[in-house]
This record gives C-alpha cells, structure tokens and sequence, in this order.
C-alpha cells in the first residue's frame, strides 16, 4: 500500500535532516545559477550559508507570480538549455502563463510523487488508468502519464473530451482509476447515468481528482455515479504540476510530498509565517527541483496543515482541502464569498446540477451578483409559480451560506462552461 | 384529458423557434400551444400530435422536457360561452394555472385546454354539470 515506505513514513528528525540538507543544496542552487535569487539575497545581504536550521527559510524572499512572469518564458532556468527536457505552462487565464522547465531528474521526481498517489488510491502494475486530463502544456495530462509510467501500470492517455469515447474505454477496457478534473468526473458520472450504461458494466474504483476546487458535496455525486472512492490531488504548475500532494484512502488532508516540496503556511496580508492548524496561503519551496527550483512560491491557496502521523501509516505533512484562493475571494457589497461557497448552496438542494457562474455588475453604486444555474428535469414544472418556489429555494440555500442577497436565474442545461481543464465559474466585471 | 408537454426555454434569443424547428424535423404536429413568460425564462407547453416522438426528439437537442396532465374542454363558439365553463370551477373554488386555446375545424365549438390545482375534483365538477370534456380519441380528430 506504499510506493516507497521508507520515505512516506520517516520519523519526524529524519524528515528535518532530510529537508535542511535539500534545502541548503537548492538555496545554493538557485542562488549561483539563477539571476534573479541571486539578486533577491543580495538585496538584503543575504547569503546561501545563512541558512542553518529550517526555521531560516523565513528570511528568505517570497517568490510569487509576477516574478515568473516576469521571467517568461525561461529566465529562471538554473541549467544550461541542453539538460531540460519538456515544458509545461499554466493556463494563462489571468496574464501571460508561467512556464516551467524539468529536466530528466525532475520528471523522475514528477513520478516518483504521482506514483505514491496512485498507491494511495489503490493502483497496482496490471491496473489500467483512463488519464482524462488534457494533454498538452497543462500540467495534468503528462503529469499523471509520468507516475502511471514509473509505477509500469497501463496508462491511457485518452486526455480530456469526447465523452462518448471516454464511457466505451471505461466498458471496454474496464479501466480501473480515472484521472481528471472534478468537473469533468462529474459530467463523466451524469453522462453515463444518461447513456444508461448499468455501473454493473464499468470496473472503476477509484477517481483521482484536482486541478480546480470542490466540496464534499461533489465528491459524494461523483463517486455515487461512478461507483468509485475518490482521492483529492494538488499540484501547480509553477511548482511541478499535480502530485504536489494527495489524499490517501483516509480522505482526511492531502500528504504533502515533503521530502521534495517544504511547506508553510503565511498570513497573506502581513507574510508572517503561521502554525500548524492555522489558515493561510500555502507557500511551496521546492527540495529536488534541479532545472527550476523555485524558493518560497506564494499560491494564493487558503489552507492549513495537519502535523500528526496519518490513520494510513503516513508521516508526511497533510493539508487540508483547499477552500479558496487569496485572489479568488470575491468582495461583494463588502462580504467576503468564494465561488467554493455558492457551489456548497447549490449541491444542498436536490436535482441540482453544480454547474453555475456567478456573475457579478456594480450597475450603480451597488454590487449585484447574479447566479446563473442549470435548470434539470427534476427542478423544472410546467407552472411558473413552482419554478419560482425552485429559484427562492436557491436563493434562500445561497443566503444561508454566505450572507448574501443574490438574483437566481435558470438557464438550459449544459449551457454553461464545463470543463475538461479549469472551469470560469466567476465573471467579475465591476470596474474595482 | 390529454398529456401536455412543458419545454424550459431560457430567455435567449430563438430558443423558442429552435423547439418549434426541432419538433418540426421530428415530423411532430403541434395542436395547441401557449407560453407562459417570466423576465428570465418561459415556458412553453404544447398538445402535439405524438408525444413520444416529441420528447425524444426535444430531449436529444438538449432541452428539459415535463409531461403534465390537463384538462380539455369543450365550450359553445359564442358570447358567454367560455365564462360559463369557467363559472363551474369558480362555483367549486378550484383555482385556475392556466388556459389555452386549440385551433377548432368546428365551427360552433371552441376547445380550451385547462390547468386547475385539484385536476380530480375539476372532472368532477365539469362532469357533474354537463360540460363536455374531449377524450383523446376525440382530441386526435381536431
């Protein structure tokens, strides 16, 4: 049930001697080979040898992502060009993408990390994984292809879309781990309960899932549909990709990969470091990473950490699910909502699909958010004051949630964004 | 009596003309129809010719489909003659939904298909007063 047990489950003072050693070797890495830590030390005189305990991390300068961008596309490579071999990028959704380059021993290290989470969902040499995620310079596609090729399992690189496709490879090849986005898993559960396709008929048992936010609530619809136990996974592009961290079968917090990634938590206002237990913005310094190593990466992820050894055996550090992101917490009328909470409404009420987009306009000098959901068969009646009660009833689960006041509309069913990458579930377009 | 079928179109420009288009190509014939219409969506409930086919075809374009009982009713072509029909619920203080109209061939009679809250105790009424309500058979030779 471990991929590597030694490592998965250090004491406590092996894992520190391990993580100051890495971390001293990266610092020195990145500080001799990459212009820009170099000249972020030398700021503020401060030098490699500085570092001694890994309480000294604190001093060193965030690295977020404006400063990548500013690189684009390879100005933090701390390699010569020859030893990198492949790139990824986000999205770019929000700017100019970040980029990053991994050389053969980062993508060993990539494989390593996605191969411990295969373990933990289950995953053995002769198990077939249907990989949905989208192939190309996203990172989860080729991440998970790496793990299912250093585990040896039988990977199928179906990618993202084509979901007619993607139920036959599941009957046919009785496809043992789905891997994909939360939505998209979901929209694969509807799909096949639409299709008619009996679960008798499909072999999935476990659904490895990340790359956007979701709830407990969606988890649930997801593996009723699918007849699958689902694992949460976390990653990002700036860091590695996916594989960061991962739930095991406990489904209690994601195992950080910490003998290759360090983790901390920040208040994101002031950049004071917090405790264990306390929310914040997830911090990432990467202990492996040889073509790009990345020190104290701020990721906008609000979490926190969980010290304690896990039920399964587990020493790593765990974070819990990830309930929003610094930059994607919305301010309306002055209360702070994330989309992870209209989603939450939603899923309370039956027959709902938890596609929505959260539409937010300043007309005057008010804000008004209006929430677009996708009417289905069971919420929809021939007679207009039922459709009424359906949408006071959305109204009325969302207020309870958040605080808010919001104009509920109904609109036909898979009209609105689904994803198999990031879905947009926020239109913002008050000028702010 | 007949089987209504509700169709959820959101308010964006020709989706109605998309079910009509949809139902059209599925050879399906449209007997009567009304729209019921908020600011953000209507409804559009229609008696068509074969149910079946109608909803497949509706369902396979993608939109949400309901199939609801209402009941249709025979009322004289003149002055006072739907007023009358309609007296009988009143009388029995079933509230009205709503009401539309088929195209008749016939020149003295006027048919109105009606949604109540107690469709039951509607027929019993109507019966218990002579109106004349349509049985498919009948709906069929419109």
């Amino acid at each position: 049930m471990f991929w590597d047990d030694k490592t998965e489950c250090m004491t406590k003072e092996e894992k520190e001697e391990l993580q100051l050693k890495r971390l001293q070797e990266t610092v020195k890495i990145a500080y001799e080979n990459v212009e820009f830590y170099k000249k972020r030390f030398d700021e503020i005189g401060l030098k490699p040898e500085d570092i001694k305990t890994l309480k000294d991390i604190e001093k060193i300068p965030f690295t977020t992502k404006s400063d990548l961008r500013e690189a684009y596309p390879l100005g933090l490579l701390a390699v010569p060009r020859d030893e990198i071999v492949e790139i990824h990028a986000s999205s770019g959704t929000t700017g100019k993408p970040t980029v990053t380059g991994y050389t053969q021993n980062d993508l060993d290290v990539w494989g390593e990390c996605i191969a411990r989470g295969l373990k933990m969902a289950g995953a053995e040499k002769d198990y077939i994984i249907q990989n949905a995620y989208g192939y190309g310079l996203f990172t989860g596609g080729f991440g998970i292809h790496h793990g299912g090729n250093m585990m040896g399992a039988i990977t199928i690189p179906i990618s993202a879309g084509n979901t007619q496709r993607q139920l036959d490879t599941m009957v046919d090849f009785q496809s043992d781990i789905l891997t994909c986005t939360p939505s998209y898993a979901m929209y694969l559960g509807e799909s096949r309960e639409k299709a008619g396709i009996p679960l008798e008929d499909i072999n999935l048992k476990a659904g490895i899932h990340g790359a956007e936010m979701w709830t407990d609530e969606m988890r649930k619809r997801i593996e009723t549909s699918l007849g699958i136990k689902t694992y949460n996974i976390y990653g990002l592009t700036e860091v590695m990709g996916p594989g960061v961290a991962q739930e095991c079968s406990e489904q209690n917090g994601m195992h950080i990969q910490d003998d290759h990634f360090y983790p901390e938590i920040i208040n994101s206002d002031t950049g004071e470091t917090l405790d264990y237990g306390e929310k914040g913005e997830l911090v990432l310094t990467s202990l492996t990473k040889t073509g790009m190593p990345i020190l104290r990466f701020r990721t906008k992820d609000l979490t926190s950490l969980i010290a304690d050894k896990c039920e399964c055996g587990r020493t790593t550090v765990r974070m819990t699910r990830i309930t929003g992101r610094s930059d994607d917490m919305l301010k309306i009328k002055g209360v702070m909502v994330f989309p992870s909470q209209i989603e939450k409404a939603l899923l309370k009420i039956e027959g709902i699909s938890p596609n929505y987009l959260i539409h937010v306009t300043r007309p005057d000098i008010l804000d008004e958010v209006e929430v677009k959901v996708e009417a289905s068969k069971e919420l929809f009646s021939d007679e207009i004051k039922e459709m009424e009660k359906v949408e006071k009833q959305i109204q009325a689960s969302i207020r309870s949630e958040t605080g808010l006041r919001v104009d509920v509309t109904l609109c036909e069913p898979e009209t609105l964004p689904r994803s198999e990458g990031k879905a947009v579930r926020v239109i913002d377009e008050r000028n702010l | 009596m007949a089987v209504q079928i509700s169709v959820f179109i959101e308010n964006k420009e020709g989706r109605i003309k998309k079910a009509i288009d949809t139902l059209a190509k599925a050879d399906v014939n449209i007997r009567a129809l009304s729209v019921g219409d908020t600011t953000k969506y209507g409804i559009l409930r229609l008696i068509v010719s074969n149910n079946e086919k109608a909803i497949k075809a509706l369902e396979d374009d993608g939109f949400i489909v309901k199939e609801s009982e209402v009941i249709v009713v025979s009322v004289p072509d003149k002055p006072n003659g739907l007023n009358t029909t309609l007296a009988i619920l009143d009388d029995a203080d079933i509230n009205l939904e709503y009401i539309y109209a088929f195209v008749s061939s016939q020149p003295e009679e006027a048919i109105v298909a009606i949604k109540v809250e107690n469709t039951e105790k509607a027929i019993e009424v109507f019966e218990a007063n002579n109106a004349k309500i349509l049985t498919e058979e009948e709906l069929e030779k419109i």
